[in-house]
């Protein structure tokens, strides 16, 4: 239990002026402050800035990209022993099989977009589904919904991934549902463990009270009232997905089609051209890691800004 | 503390037998006939029925399940389809590398991570702070394989410091009595070879290390800070004791408990990120085996493989719950 600094010491930082009794009054007061926190926070403005340019990049890959996408018309510039480095027609230089880096990296954005949203849905939805029978029904559905979970949580979730991606095969579907399925037991966890410390809150007591359905207190109050925890995973999730997208190409389970461009595959196929041109795994990796960092500081960031308890 | 114990491990049981159970019809679900999937490319019709007839494929599917577990029970765990070996033998084989690797990462974590993590949740907001976080930050977020192949270049291509792959140079030829490369060294007192081991394991350590040191260091941050308000400390203060006996007694022995969840937690982390870092350096452990075991779709080696990651993962946590009895007498009375 942490307690507020008393006056007989100095503060440790800005006592909150909208501290927890002000927010649990005011449904929305939660989501207003909450933004009011966001928006001065220094983390939430680059992981924002980040997302931001991402997310255009990838919707307006076309428009942006100077070639074509997935053009091998310049693999005489891509040999074992020569791969053109930047030049004014290559802002980055030109890639393992001979198209232009640029082009292939803003194609990328484009990728890894897609699979992390999709698959962060998948195991957003099926996880919620699940932990909320879980943590709404209680009882025996409980009881076999979390052994199930403590079941999938017992392989460490990039295994998970890999052996649902090795069963169905190299295609963009199959990383989506692999990545998605291993997220599944983190969402099902926090939700019903969110849930289950919101029903013993006074406003449930006071909806019980009133003689509300329970199916009504479930979808009408906690589950609302739960949601905050779970969106700040799912945005830190989506850059572990990404990362994630990025380990399982690496390993041979990503697109088998060579048209789609994947970061994660990028650097792989740098590889036995490394020791003569390292951009060829760098700037992919780079794209990958900036792009995790922007989804992880906003998911920080809305963390702290949705739980004052946090704010020191 | 006994019935503690005995009540987690009785826990085990179901998440035992559910993981078996999942693995099972893992093998069923591969698109097409079983059999034909678990030998893929090389199916021949006679390779398809004597495995038919090892797995019972055609047998009822609870008679197929009951033949699979007793076949776990008598340590059966299924052939390797390309190499022909039995698959628990291939996992020993490879285990000590693993380990190896493992155990430097883990080091690395938690002899670095745990002071950096509380010297940051003591002068919160100093720019060492700043600093700390926001390189544990770039630690989370950088791919393992990524963070492999770049080390590999700058370390062992380009500076020449560390050696790039294997476990040893090849010509260093000594005794192995128990496979773990450093250890041998050293019981046979070839010490030369003990250190080449341990440079070898440098690169790879460092690479499988950095995401568990920056959740160690994040975690051990905000432990830390949220005890530095405890009453306790105040009181502990206020009554005037050292500050060296406040730090050590009342705010690291009790910010240490989720610390010490999350290395356990780590730990699953570390396994799955072995198949990515002993890839980039040509390991021998378990990672490259599973590795090459995708690649060719080796079903029986990925079935075989998993299963005993979530046992050793199920146990490592099962230890861990156990230590945090020992470490706090608030879980071992509730």
């Amino acid at each position: 239990m942490t307690i507020a600094p008393t006056a007989t010491l100095p503060p440790e930082g800005p006592l909150s002026p909208d501290g927890p009794t002000a927010e649990s009054m005011a449904g929305e007061s939660l989501w207003k402050g909450a933004w009011q926190r966001l928006r001065r926070n220094p983390m939430a403005l680059i992981g924002g800035g980040i997302m931001a340019v991402f997310v255009f990049v990838a919707l307006f890959a076309p428009l942006l990209a100077p070639y074509e996408p997935a053009s091998t018309e310049w693999t005489e510039l891509s040999t074992p022993f020569f791969v053109q480095g930047s030049n004014s027609e290559h802002l980055l230089g030109i890639d393992r099989w001979g198209s232009d880096m640029l082009t292939q990296l803003i194609f990328g954005a484009r990728q890894s977009l897609i699979i992390g949203v999709v698959s962060t849905l998948i195991g957003l939805f099926a996880g919620a589904l699940l932990g909320t029978l879980a943590g709404g029904l209680g009882g025996k559905v409980d009881t076999v919904i979390m052994r199930f979970v403590d079941i999938l949580l017992s392989i460490p979730s990039l295994l998970l991934a890999i052996s649902i991606a090795a069963a169905m095969g190299k295609s963009s579907f199959a990383l989506m549902v692999a990545i998605g399925a291993a997220q599944i037991p983190i969402f099902a966890r926090l939700l019903r463990s969110t849930m289950l410390s919101q029903s013993r809150s006074d406003y449930v007591l006071a909806a019980n009270a009133l003689g509300l359905r329970r199916r009504n207190i479930i979808l009408g109050h906690i589950l609302p009232n739960s949601l905050g925890p779970t969106i700040v995973q799912a945005t830190l999730n989506l850059a572990t997905a990404i990362i994630e997208v990025a380990a399982l190409s690496f390993l041979g389970l990503g697109e088998d089609d060579p048209a789609v461009a994947e970061w994660g595959r990028m650097i792989v196929s740098g590889q036995d051209r490394f020791q003569i041109a390292p951009w060829l795994a760098f700037y992919p990796g780079i794209c990958i890691a900036i792009t995790a960092l922007g989804f992880t500081l906003l998911g920080e960031a809305l963390r702290e800004a949705l739980d004052p308890k946090q704010r020191r | 503390m006994l019935r503690f114990a005995v009540r987690r491990i009785g826990l085990m049981v179901p998440t035992l037998i559910g993981l078996s159970l999942l693995l099972f019809f893992w093998v069923r679900i591969l698109p097409g006939d079983p059999a034909r999937s678990l030998l893929g490319q090389r199916a021949t019709p006679e390779g398809i029925e004597r495995l038919n007839e090892l797995y019972g494929f055609d047998q009822p599917i609870w008679k197929q399940y009951v033949t699979y577990v007793s076949a776990l029970a008598r340590g059966d765990f299924g052939q390797s389809i390309d190499l022909h070996e039995p698959v628990l033998d291939a996992f020993i084989d490879k285990l000590p590398t693993t380990i190896e690797v493992t155990f430097v990462a883990l080091l690395l974590a938690v002899a670095v991570g745990i002071p950096l993590g509380y010297y940051a949740g003591r002068h919160q907001g100093g720019w060492l702070d700043t600093a700390i976080v926001s390189t544990s930050l770039l630690g989370v977020v950088t791919p393992v394989f990524f963070l492999a192949i770049l080390l590999k270049y700058v370390f062992a291509d380009q500076l020449g410091l560390l050696p790039t792959q294997g476990r040893q140079d090849a010509r260093i030829d000594v005794d192995h009595p128990t496979n773990f490369y450093v250890l041998d060294g050293l019981i046979t007192g070839e010490y030369a070879a003990a250190w080449d081991a341990l440079q070898h394991l440098i690169l790879p350590g460092l690479a499988l290390g950095t995401i568990p040191l920056a959740i160690v260091v994040r975690i051990t941050r905000a432990s830390v800070s949220d005890v530095v308000h405890e009453d306790y400390v105040r009181t502990a203060e206020a009554k005037g004791l050292y500050a060296g006996t406040i730090n050590r007694r009342h705010i690291l022995r009790n910010a240490l408990l989720p610390v010490v969840t999350t290395i356990g937690l780590q730990l699953g982390l570390l396994l799955s990120g072995a198949v990515l870092t002993e890839t980039v350096f040509a390991l021998d452990g378990i990672g490259n085996y599973l590795y090459d075991a995708i690649t060719v779709r080796d079903y029986p080696v990925l079935q075989g493989f998993i299963l005993f990651i979530a046992l050793m993962y199920s146990i490592i946590n099962l230890l861990v719950d156990l230590s945090y009895g020992l470490i706090d007498p608030r879980v071992r009375v509730s």
